[in-house]
């Protein structure tokens, strides 16, 4: 086991990257959003509620919410070959399980949210940037929902539990890495995933540290939706 | 304890507390978690007397009872046309809602046909996914030439101004036809290109700008100088 008492990065062990959110920067979208973290950036788009096609996947009980996540082919150093993959698939799925519990769409039956995320550079959480960029494009995009959703990875190198990993440290030999998203206000997880070795302890305190990192992502998710239609309110 | 945890006309995203205590009642774009309201859309906040509400800033057009609109006829059967308006589902023109009376089994490209554009009110929306249209009624007709553009809806109110201030001042002002729906398509026809095209610049603006004070003696500068 390597030792790991100071990060590559010269991070606190509880500090995450430089965070930047936007909304509004893709037109013709109904909703759309940029969450950067770090150098990881991923960009969201959001149409519908519209007409689902094909038919046979209409439920005429509730909307679906339909997540596609993709990464650009020079958003990491080796070319990543075009379209879908195994991963893609994967994520996407788990992107959109993390969604459902917050979007409301008894609302719209028969209907579709299509969510589209792209990586247009990745360093590592690229799965949590997508989630934290698709939760700020669905609140763009006018959709009903519970509350905000954040991400953030947390995980373990060394002997030590930390937040926000970064691709350097991903690499570390027997490093695990926890992507886990919390709802904003309830502060709930929507998304868990582990695989690796981790003990239980350190896994309440790498939820601990999640759960505190999601918080102030929030607050920027929050800071930038209200900042978009600030001046536009004002006078009014 | 009954507490308001915002200020009127603020702006909220979703999962923002709005009130604390029973004493509040939840409207729309908003919900009640036991002891809170909370919101659950980007909005405004409006409040009146006890009742909470959030007016959505973004999203798709919500079809009102009453609201003239402006669609395309994309799909029709015996039943009538489906007309897109840019809200999440297709409304339904009806054959006798269409106009005074068409034959059985007669066609029906004849009076609307694919692509065309009309202007039409809604006349029910019985859930979201059925909204039913009517173009019986004065200045409901098909759209013939001219152009089409879009705008966010929750602007539109902008584009007409106070007492439609702002539309009548650009009509006058370049003589042309606009008509303004609800659902944020604005159809101009002008008696050139060229006062189109100046109309769809100035609406641009409008949607730019829209939270600048004065903005009608702006647009008013504006007209006077493109003459």
């Amino acid at each position: 086991m390597t030792s790991y008492d100071k990060r590559f990065s010269g991070r606190k062990f509880d500090e995450m990257r430089e965070i930047e959110a936007k909304v509004g920067i893709i037109k013709r979208a109904d909703g759309s959003a940029l969450f950067r973290i770090g150098d990881t950036i991923a960009i969201a788009a959001v149409y519908g509620p519209r007409e689902l096609h094909p038919r046979f996947m209409q439920n005429p009980e509730t909307g679906i919410l339909r997540c596609n996540y993709d990464m650009t082919t020079f958003s990491v150093p080796e070319r990543k070959r075009p379209g879908p993959n195994r991963r893609g698939v994967e994520i996407s799925l788990v992107t959109e399980k993390s969604l459902l519990p917050v979007v409301e769409l008894k609302q719209f039956p028969n209907a579709v949210v299509d969510v589209f995320i792209e990586i247009i550079q990745a360093n590592s959480g690229t799965r949590c940037a997508g989630i934290s960029a698709a939760a700020l494009a669905l609140a763009h995009a006018g959709i009903p929902m519970k509350d905000l959703v954040a991400a953030v990875s947390v995980g373990k190198v060394g002997e030590k539990v930390l937040i926000d990993l970064d691709k350097e440290e991903e690499d570390v030999e027997d490093a695990t890495d926890i992507p886990i998203a919390v709802t904003g206000r309830k502060q709930d997880i929507t998304l868990l995933q582990l695989d690796g070795n981790v003990t239980k302890k350190d896994l309440v305190e790498a939820i601990k540290l999640a759960k505190h990192g999601c918080k102030k992502i929030n607050e920027i998710q929050q800071k930038a939706l209200k900042d978009a239609y600030k001046s536009e309110v004002k006078n009014e | 304890m009954t507490k308001l945890l915002i200020q009127e006309k603020e702006i909220v995203v979703p999962g923002e507390e709005l009130a604390e205590g029973l004493d509040y009642l939840p409207s729309m774009g908003t919900y009640r978690d036991k002891e809170k309201i909370v919101s659950n859309k980007l909005g405004v906040v409006s409040v009146n007397k006890n009742i909470i509400k959030v007016i959505p800033l973004t999203g798709r057009y919500m079809p009102r009872i009453d609201d003239t609109v402006i669609g395309r006829v994309v799909e029709i059967g015996f039943y009538g046309w489906s007309v897109d308006i840019g809200s999440a589902y297709p409304a339904t023109l009806s054959i006798r809602d269409a106009t005074e009376f068409i034959d059985k089994g007669e066609n029906l490209t004849k009076y609307y046909d694919y692509g065309d554009v009309i202007a039409a009110k809604v006349i029910r929306t019985a859930r979201y996914n059925s909204i039913d249209i009517t173009t019986k009624g004065p200045g409901l007709k098909k759209l013939i030439s001219g152009n089409v553009i879009e705008v966010t809806p929750s602007k539109v109110p902008r584009m007409i101004g106070k007492q439609g201030s702002m539309i009548s001042m650009i009509k006058e002002s370049t003589g042309c036809n606009i008509l303004i729906g609800q659902n944020g398509r604005i159809w101009i026809k002008g008696t050139s290109l060229e006062n189109e095209n100046l109309v769809t610049r100035i609406i641009m603006k409008i949607e730019e700008e829209s939270h600048i004070d004065g903005l009608t003696d702006k647009i008013k500068k504006l007209l006077e100088e493109k003459k």
